[in-house]
């Protein structure tokens, strides 16, 4: 009786009601689909020069979030004229390292490029059922937001 | 042409390891071998390299590797002749020939280390992007270093890196389609 009289006062609260169950269950029950299963990230052309002129270039993040079986694969790439070293390796100029995940688990590799000296991969498991969807995809949110 | 550009995609579909592309010369080098001879990369060009980086004083990431390595030397069987090992040091203040060459023969005899002066092994460890810092400044001071493993193929080309955490059957797999 009392939820009647409050949609009788508040006619949106069912309406919302309704809204946040559908959002909840495309979340849970719409699968995880990327185009790629590449994460990439790129130094682009001029950046030692933008660096040796005093510029600030952050290309890489510290932390990469990647998820088993979805986007998998950490792609990096050096554009620029010079050797890079780029998450965890020597890049030459043009070329491509591309790093393959399939154990969900957080992963560290020295990284130069990082204050901190470290670049964290987590690769999260396959949102596979219902609630890992759910659970991922808000956690994704949360990273976004973060 | 078309044959290798196919064979080269379909490796790096299926290596479990992080694959470069275009794969660069691995930089040579001239170190102390562990036998007590130089111990050169190009003198190895015919088989797969598996280089290494670390110090027989380190208390985790290399015994765990080494031991890695020797299973994965041993899954091979008869293709593992095929296969070499290089363990070089990033500790030549404390790691002598000789103390590499024990060292390493406790996982597997057919393993070659080397070592060299402190400004040698600086500069190899420069031509391949790896990091080695001293910590601590006592007399068993450790040495933070980078724990993954470069691959080489056959030709000498810089091909894969392995980061540190994958299993024995991950090399075997790679090596095996390395050699293949």
């Amino acid at each position: 009786m009392g939820v009647v009289r409050l949609s009788h006062k508040h006619p949106w609260i069912p309406i919302l009601a309704a809204a946040a169950l559908s959002t909840v269950a495309w979340a849970a029950f719409t699968p995880v689909i990327f185009a790629s299963r590449e994460e990439t990230f790129e130094i682009p052309k001029g950046t030692w020069a933008r660096r040796m002129a005093g510029n600030k270039v952050e290309i890489l993040p510290s932390h990469v979030y990647l998820t088993v079986g979805i986007r998998d694969v950490l792609l990096l790439k050096n554009q620029d004229d010079v050797p890079q070293i780029f998450g965890p390796t020597l890049m030459m100029p043009g070329q491509s390292f591309r790093l393959p995940f399939e154990v969900a688990s957080s992963y560290q590799f020295a990284c130069t490029a990082h204050a901190s000296g470290q670049m964290t991969v987590v690769v999260d498991p396959q949102p596979d059922t219902p609630w890992r969807r759910l659970v991922w995809r808000s956690r994704r949110i949360f990273r976004i937001v973060a | 042409m078309l044959l290798c550009m196919t064979a080269r995609a379909a490796e790096s579909e299926t290596l479990k390891a992080g694959i470069f592309n275009p794969a660069r010369a691995a930089p040579d080098f001239s170190v102390q071998g562990s036998d007590g001879t130089p111990l050169t990369l190009s003198h190895y060009r015919g088989k797969v390299v598996v280089l290494a980086f670390g110090y027989t004083h380190c208390p985790n990431v290399c015994p765990v590797t080494l031991a890695i390595l020797a299973q994965a030397h041993r899954n091979l069987g008869a293709l593992g002749a095929q296969m070499q090992v290089i363990y070089l040091t990033v500790d030549p203040e404390r790691d002598s020939a000789e103390r590499l060459r024990q060292y390493l023969a406790a996982f597997d005899a057919t393993f070659v280390g080397g070592t060299g002066t402190a400004v040698q092994m600086a500069a190899v460890r420069k031509a391949y992007g790896v990091t080695a810092e001293k910590v601590g400044d006592a007399k068993d001071y450790a040495v933070a270093h980078s724990s993954f493993v470069y691959l080489i193929t056959r030709e000498g080309k810089l091909r894969a890196l392995m980061p540190f955490g994958h299993a024995a059957d991950d090399y075997t797999h790679d090596i095996s389609l390395l050699l293949n």
